[in-house]
């Protein structure tokens, strides 16, 4: 099952491989990963998607806990979050395409961020499963290069990590 | 007060409390050795292989219950420490490992003598540091010690640049470590401890089940009070051994693959474990479900990552073992002994811990119950890793905690002899045995050297099979006696190596010797000694609960005449 995980960490060198170290050790994949400074700037938070055996994703997390640049450990799977990846898509535009590509960036409320004489740049944001959507619609135009942020997460309601 | 960062490194440690280093110096590291010549405080052990140095740190954190420090300089030095700040690791033992590295415009560069300590060290370290900052230098020594000696203990390395160290710093003590992140639960929850009073009240069959963290937070005396009280029988792991005195008797002895048959069977058929700073090690528990299969489990450990991660615990109580102990002796009614204690004294009359009888070879059991009587259980044990190792233990009775001294996690050959040189460092007055085999001695060797340098009589009882003993063994039982890669009778002649090095060297080769060569190597007051015991070359540890098996598979053994000990 895939848990998304929330690590807050010392805004130090190396703590990103302690981290990441933990999951490679058990042969666990991390499928995304998002890193950023917060409103503390001796503070950084981690995003991490993953997915696993229960009972290893468990010990992984004990084993966060432990490490001493890690502050705190919060597993959201199971409980209210909202959740947003944004996600750039360079995808061809001909001229007898532009006009429906333009379509589907208007029903998904995305945006055209750059064009040339042949292609798109777009920017779209939203839950994981949206930017699948999309990616799928714009696919048959041909994509010429796609990058995504990785999906960060927060729990809804007053409740802070 | 001005100075350069190797004079506060080195006022940091003394601030520490640090007496002694074991290390071995190299280019980054002479601006610190160079401080160190001027620090009266501190004495420096010279090793002669970093390996060494690190061992020889963990046998004196093991020996004194104080945080060892080994220094090694960078690259091929910091990589050579690398085994032993792993075995550090995986047995819990308080050290502070310090390397210097190249300077710091030349990180990643591969310089001269660059490995990425920190990078390298980081799965098998508590935590490490890679100094940039001279002014970091006193507040991360402080960090580093509070790091490896509390809560579950564990190694800190500290990686620093040569120009760091040469850099001036303004040296201010630093007395309190604040760190937001690490705060070990010491005291247990009340709620959890009453659960556990309760549960054993209600048990019928309880056990205890002791491992390392008894002794590393010093919680011997509670459990003894826990034990008696309750008399609740005691089986211990390899680095539990020595938590309650082992002629006690209400110990067990040793517990898993090469335990005793009664301590395997106690908690095959308890309805109550209850696990104290042990962590279900695979050699402990052999096939997880037949592992205390109809046991309602209590564990009772510093680090919460342990609980539920191999076995179900019913009632996990995290905190300090010393602690915990003390407030769960405070709930509990006295017990008396029941028909579950006389089941076991019955099973332990059926399968007692017995040495050959034949006195016609020399029998490596029969050498370690005569050392043990000889000392009286109260010298330091110290073993190195194989079959020897867990004769050791089988016959080795530890008087207390902190006298049996063993590569347990890791399971390193050439442990020994320099976790017996810090041992030795840490408490001169006494005797320290050092129980070897060929193939492990031959590994650090090369520490003799400093051991004859410093005076220190270690006793080493070799128990020289000519084979990878505990691999042959292996090969006998389930590989068909396919003896591949285990010969290693091409060795040096050890009483001539011993008398090179300038210790002592003495030969047995019959059963009637034993005990006189173990008397004459006790009188050996300043060199140390090598008794080379010519031990029965196919002799194999029994009882054996084959890996990955249960306690029903186990081998009882040859049926050869034993004679009770």
């Amino acid at each position: 099952m895939q848990h998304t995980i929330t690590v807050l960490v010392e805004n130090k060198p190396g703590v990103l491989a302690r981290v990441s170290g933990l999951f490679a050790r058990r042969g666990f994949n991390i499928e995304s990963l998002a890193v950023s400074i917060t409103d503390d700037p001796t503070v950084s938070r981690m995003t991490i998607v993953v997915g696993g055996e229960e009972t290893v994703l468990e010990q992984i997390t004990k084993q966060l806990n432990k490490l001493i640049d890690v502050i705190k450990v919060v597993d959201y799977t199971g409980t209210s979050v909202v959740e947003r990846e944004l996600a750039m898509i360079k995808v061809n535009a001909e001229p007898k395409s532009r006009s429906e590509i333009m379509q589907i960036v208007d029903i998904f409320r995305a945006k055209i961020i750059d064009i040339s004489d042949r292609t798109f740049t777009i920017e779209v944001t939203g839950g994981v499963e949206k930017i699948d959507a999309m990616e799928k619609l714009l696919e048959p135009y041909g994509m010429l290069e796609l990058v995504r942020t990785g999906k960060i997460a927060m729990a809804r309601g007053p409740k802070a990590a | 007060m001005k100075m350069t960062g190797a004079q506060a490194l080195i006022k940091s440690l003394v601030h520490q409390g640090v007496e002694v280093i074991f290390g071995i110096p190299g280019g980054v590291m002479i601006p610190i050795y160079d401080a160190l010549y001027d620090c009266d405080e501190i004495k420096n052990y010279l090793m002669r292989h970093e390996q060494g140095a690190a061992h020889a740190a963990d046998g004196y954190a093991r020996a004194s219950g104080k945080v060892g420090v080994c220094f090694a300089t960078s690259g091929p030095g910091a990589t050579n420490l690398v085994t032993g700040i792993a075995n550090a690791y995986m047995d819990s033992i308080p050290m502070v490992a310090i390397t210097g590295q190249v300077r710091t415009t030349a990180l990643g560069k591969d310089a001269f003598q660059e490995a990425d300590i920190t990078g390298i060290t980081m799965p098998i370290t508590k935590h490490n540091y890679l100094i940039k900052n001279v002014q970091d230098i006193p507040r991360i020594i402080a960090e580093a010690f509070h790091i490896a000696g509390t809560g579950r203990p564990g190694p800190v390395l500290v990686d620093i640049p040569v120009d760091v160290s040469q850099a001036e710093v303004n040296y201010e003590p630093v007395t309190k470590v604040e760190l937001r992140s690490y705060k070990p639960t010491e005291k247990g929850h009340p709620l959890q401890i009453s659960k556990a009073a309760k549960a054993i009240a209600e048990a019928e069959r309880p056990v205890l089940y002791a491992g390392g963290g008894v002794i590393s937070a010093d919680a011997g005396k509670e459990l003894l009070d826990l034990t008696e009280k309750t008399h609740i029988l005691v089986g211990t792991t390899l680095l539990g051994k020595g938590a309650i005195p082992e002629t006690h008797p209400h110990c067990l002895g040793m517990l898993g693959m090469h335990g005793t048959v009664y301590a395997n069977y106690a908690v095959a058929h308890c309805d109550l474990l209850i696990a104290v700073g042990a962590r279900f090690d695979d050699r402990v528990t052999g096939k997880l479900d037949e592992f205390a299969n109809k046991a309602k489990v209590i564990h009772i450990d510093v680090d919460p990552a342990e609980i539920g991660k191999t076995v179900r615990v019913d009632i996990p109580i995290v905190g300090d073992c010393k602690k915990v102990l003390a407030e769960l002796i405070k709930k509990i009614e006295p017990r008396k002994e029941t028909d579950w204690n006389k089941r076991i004294t019955e099973w332990r009359e059926q399968h007692p811990i017995a040495c050959p009888t034949d006195t016609k070879e020399v029998y490596p059991q029969c050498v370690i119950a005569a050392a043990w009587e000889l000392t009286g259980g109260d010298a330091i044990c110290v073993t190195d890793v194989g079959q020897h190792q867990m004769w050791a233990a089988q016959f080795y009775k530890c008087a207390g905690p902190r006298k049996f001294l063993s590569s347990g996690g890791l399971g390193t050959m050439g442990y020994g002899l320099p976790a017996a040189f810090g041992a030795q460092v840490a408490k001169p007055g006494e005797t320290v045995l050092h129980i070897a085999g060929d193939g492990s001695l031959q590994m650090t060797i090369q520490e003799l050297a400093p051991a004859v340098q410093h005076k220190l009589p270690i006793k080493t009882l070799l128990m020289n099979n000519q084979y990878l003993g505990m691999v042959r063994q292996w090969q006998e039982l389930f590989w068909n006696k396919r003896y591949s890669g285990v010969d290693i009778s091409a060795q040096p002649d050890f009483v001539k190596l011993a008398e090179a090095y300038g210790a002592v060297g003495l030969r047995v080769t019959k059963h009637q010797d034993i005990e006189p060569a173990i008397r004459k190597a006790m009188d050996v007051k300043d060199v140390p000694t090598i008794i080379d015991f010519r031990i029965a070359k196919e002799e194999n540890v029994f009882p054996m609960i084959p890996s990955g098996k249960g306690v029903r598979d186990i081998i009882f053994g040859e049926q050869k005449p034993k004679r009770r000990r």
